[in-house]
């Protein structure tokens, strides 16, 4: 009885917390509202009884990816909307006609299955250890070779995302821009690829 | 009240990615489109925790935490793009990254 009327307030919330994070105008609002949005999906995860993936939505998402995207609101500074301008070849009715109709078959997928299977409860859960302790185990010992490609993964996108941000520093550019006509005096020299054009 | 059943949570989830799509589709402002795409992110998360619940087997909890990391590897790839992109274009619409399109 209470589950459920704690997951119908936290559907709602939900819902209305993600329309909100996409109607709103200033983006710094749609990143308060995201936070909001990961928190009340954390809560729903408790749930599930799935403790630990809750507590690394909030970690992670709530934490990291989130400000993250205020840095970047941030830095960008934007002086004028990106809606105001009008583009002709844009079609947001085509947008919206798509949603609705992934919307619909979401929803005849749901209502197939059912009709195969209308009361599938959740077994009752009777955890034999710690949530943690169960995903863990199956995390080290079962699925040890995604973790370490998860790892590298996340090595990859460190090191692409300090590529892609970083500002060429002055001294740098002056340097590279002086091997680059080192390398156009002697004839055949191999080109380096050219710095980054700002 | 009726109990909470695994169709409850996919409902949710399928509203939750809808209007992620309808986010990624409509909005110009690609951090916007960005976080859109993690809403819908957020929603396979959410039915991949209740097929957990219902199975009463953990690893579809250790599947969301994949792709929890492959979220956060995405967001700070696409963010580091869009503060190159708008370092050279000054500007954050989408409409205006059609230099590869034709």
């Amino acid at each position: 009885m209470i589950e459920a009327l704690a997951f119908y307030v936290l559907a709602a919330l939900v819902l209305g917390l993600a329309v909100l994070v996409i109607t709103a105008r200033n983006t710094v609002h749609s990143v308060l509202f995201l936070v909001a949005n990961f928190l009340c999906v954390a809560v729903l995860y408790v749930l599930l009884a799935a403790e630990f993936l809750a507590v690394i939505q909030v970690l992670v998402y709530a934490g990291g990816i989130v400000v993250l995207y205020l840095f970047v609101v941030m830095l960008v500074n934007l002086k004028r909307s990106t809606e105001l301008d009008e583009d002709p070849r844009r079609r947001s009715r085509l947008g919206f006609a798509a949603a609705a109709a992934l919307l619909a078959e979401i929803t005849a997928i749901v209502a197939y299955s059912w009709t195969r299977n209308p009361q599938p409860t959740f077994a009752p859960h009777i955890p034999s250890s710690g949530n943690t302790q169960e995903v863990g185990r199956l995390l080290y010992l079962d699925y040890l070779v995604p973790f370490e490609v998860a790892s590298m993964l996340l090595l990859v996108a460190m090191i692409g995302a300090i590529v892609l941000a970083r500002k060429e520093a002055e001294g740098e550019r002056s340097e590279a821009s002086g091997e680059e006509r080192a390398e156009r005096s002697e004839p055949g020299g191999v080109q380096g690829s050219p710095p980054f054009k700002r | 009240m009726t109990p909470i059943t695994p169709y409850h949570y996919l409902v949710l989830a399928a509203a939750l990615f809808t209007i992620g799509v309808i986010g990624v589709m409509v909005r110009r402002n690609i951090i916007v489109v960005l976080m859109s795409i993690e809403l819908m992110l957020n929603a396979v998360n959410l039915n991949l925790a209740a097929f957990s619940r219902q199975l009463d087997h953990v690893v579809g909890q250790v599947f969301a935490l994949f792709i929890i990391t492959v979220a956060a590897a995405e967001a700070a790839v696409g963010l580091g793009i869009i503060l190159a992109f708008y370092r050279n274009k000054d500007t954050l619409n989408i409409d205006d990254m059609s230099l590869l399109k034709w």
